[in-house]
């Protein structure tokens, strides 16, 4: 049975790791230069390339390996072929099964590996950085694009195509509902599960004039919030200004409404000329002597490992249902 | 011993039933033919005789075992699915190959020996075979699997005459070299009556009749005579049909005793004409399936 399953799957395996094989030269060639550079402007569409490919490869896992690999065989009839040779269809599945996601893990990790290395001395620049701009190893979108969380995605996207694909038996059709099916679970597990898998950490920062970075408002002038200096290399969950009684204010009391130049008012009531930042934040202080604070709820950098591991496992946890869901289905299928 | 044994089996798909209350008995060392009209049940019974259909009611046994519940019992059963399918990219030689890693009964020489003399390049890519060359590769399959049981759900359906008649004397030869029991449907019963010796005839996804084709042939009459009443019919004569015209009443009649009454003019009848009557007549009762076997 691994013979056969080789045979059949040999090409879209030799497509996927060719491709695999060029990147890593490409990444092996131009990753030494990255090392000791603080100025990545030039490197940027590889950076972006890279991730992309992260988010591309369980996609074409799911939809280019998994879906065909037992659709193709119940829309030609060759199920019928195959599951009267002296075979159980549990092992026939099972075996499918077993070198698809023992393929799409290793595919997927390698090019982890590949580009975490890759990347690393970006991503260590980004991980020290206290100010905005660099997005580091907690943001969402570099996230899922490090480590080992991409290969619990390979396995999840395998075992998904497999299972849609056996439900609808179209394979055009369920190629779409996987894709949808991937996009829909990739956008929601960075905003919906990872920020709650460990309990965030808070923490409380005094509004002081040389804690305040600057604010922000909307276009009508309102001043909705202040920055603040974040914790390094921190997923920040929620960055809240809280009255003395411990209740988020959104948009900031009235007090502090002019402290900063708008746009939009009348002008004789605005101050005259743009303010000085020492005047703005000396303005904007006025918070932090009437009992307010910032409060700033985040995972911690530590926890990439941690929130890796986790991610690896829910997703290998989900692939295990599906796989059960794909055997409890082979049954009833004729 | 038999080979196949049904009892009230039955298929229900959603709300429709497929198959009905089938039961019947096949014996082993027989080509048997499954003959019905399109939807009468042939696949389905076929299907659930191979254990790719799970049966909604009724039980059946299939070479001593449940079809289907695992290696053992899919080694002694061989299945060719309707349209014969084939893997198109993989070619002949690969075909083989597979066949040779997932049987352990697989008869090498035999597959290699039929390749060869249908005159197949072994390189050839499945895909490209005509739809006779593709029939042949399934049966070759079906055969070196060395099952005790061959099931074949219409395979010459997508065959024109002359590719028909070669894989039909074909496996008519592979049967008699290896003494396996075959059940073969189709809906032209032409077919059947040249490689078959028993038939069962399904309609409406019931069985009509079963039994030996010559003891068939033999023991049904077409009877014209003045018109007259059914009921004064001998009780051993069970009839099929019959047509009433002012003076004249036609009558098709299954009987083992020898039609006597001179009223009669007494036609033979060939083995089409037999199934197109029960075919064409389902609402007769269940003629006496008792004494057939």
């Amino acid at each position: 049975m691994t013979w056969l399953t080789w045979r059949q799957f040999r090409v879209p395996a030799v497509s996927v790791f060719a491709g695999l094989a060029v990147i890593g030269v490409v990444l092996a060639i131009t990753g030494p230069d990255l090392v000791g550079r603080t100025d990545f402007s030039d490197s940027d569409f590889l950076y972006s390339a890279t991730i992309l490919l992260m988010y591309l490869l369980p996609a074409v896992i799911g939809v280019f390996w998994g879906v065909p690999m037992i659709t193709r065989e119940l829309e030609t009839g060759t199920h019928s072929l195959i599951w009267n040779q002296t075979i159980t269809r549990g092992r026939w599945l099972a075996t499918k099964l077993g070198v698809g996601v023992l393929a799409g893990m290793v595919a997927s990790g390698l090019l982890s590996l590949a580009v975490t290395w890759w990347a690393s001395p970006i991503d260590a620049l980004a991980n020290q950085q206290t100010e905005r701009g660099m997005l580091n190893w907690l943001s969402p979108v570099v996230f899922s694009a490090r480590g080992i969380a991409p290969i619990g995605y390979a396995a999840f996207a395998f075992v998904l195509g497999v299972a849609v694909g056996m439900l609808l038996r179209r394979t055009v059709l369920a190629m779409g509902v996987t894709l949808l099916a991937l996009v829909g679970v990739f956008l929601a597990v960075p905003f919906l599960v990872r920020p709650y898998l460990l309990p965030p950490l808070e923490q409380t920062v005094a509004i002081e004039s040389d804690s305040i970075l600057g604010a922000h408002g909307d276009n009508t002038g309102l001043v909705e919030a202040i920055i603040v200096r974040e914790p390094t290399g921190a997923w920040v969950l929620a960055d809240e200004t809280v009255d003395p009684a411990g209740n988020v204010v959104t948009p900031l009391p009235d007090f502090v409404q002019n402290c900063m130049p708008t746009p939009g008012r009348n002008p004789q009531n605005a101050q005259p000329g743009p303010p000085e930042p020492g005047d703005m934040r000396a303005c904007l202080a006025k918070l932090g002597e009437r009992g307010y604070h910032q409060r700033i709820t985040y995972q911690p950098g530590y926890r990439f490992w941690p929130l890796q591991w986790l991610e690896l496992a829910i997703y290998l946890a989900f692939s295990a249902l599906l796989t059960w869901l794909c055997f409890r289905r082979l049954r009833h299928l004729s | 011993m038999t080979v196949l044994r049904a009892q009230g089996l039955g298929k229900k798909y959603k709300r429709k039933w497929a198959l009905t209350d089938c039961t019947l008995e096949i014996e082993p060392g027989h080509v048997t033919g499954l003959v019905g009209p399109n939807g009468a049940g042939k696949s389905t019974l076929l299907n659930i005789a191979s254990g790719m259909l799970e049966p909604s009611a009724g039980t059946i046994e299939v070479c001593g075992g449940v079809p289907g519940s695992g290696p053992e019992q899919l080694a002694k059963v061989g299945y060719v699915a309707q349209n014969t399918p084939v893997y198109a990219s993989l070619s002949i030689e690969d075909h083989l190959r597979l066949g040779a890693h997932l049987n352990p009964n697989w008869d090498a020489a035999l597959a290699t020996g039929r390749i060869e003399r249908l005159g197949l390049d072994p390189r050839q890519h499945a895909g490209k075979l005509s739809g006779g060359q593709r029939a042949q590769l399934a049966l070759t399959m079906g055969i070196a699997k060395r099952p005790e049981l061959l099931l074949l759900d219409e395979p010459v359906a997508a065959l024109d005459p002359l590719a028909r008649r070669e894989f039909l004397s074909d496996l008519m030869a592979a049967v008699a070299e290896d003494g396996l029991s075959v059940v073969l449907s189709s809906h032209l019963v032409n077919d059947l009556e040249r490689v078959c010796d028993q038939l069962i005839v399904l309609v409406d996804s019931q069985v009509r009749i079963a039994g030996d084709i010559e003891e068939l042939i033999a023991t049904h009459h077409r009877l014209t005579g003045p018109r007259r009443d059914l009921d004064t019919l001998p009780s051993n004569q069970h009839v099929i049909s019959a047509k009433h015209t002012d003076r004249q009443t036609t009558v098709l009649v299954r009987t083992e005793a020898p039609i006597l009454d001179p009223a009669w003019t007494v036609a033979q009848l060939n083995l089409e004409d037999v199934v197109l009557e029960y075919m064409s007549n389902p609402a007769t009762v269940r003629p006496a399936l008792e004494v057939l076997r």
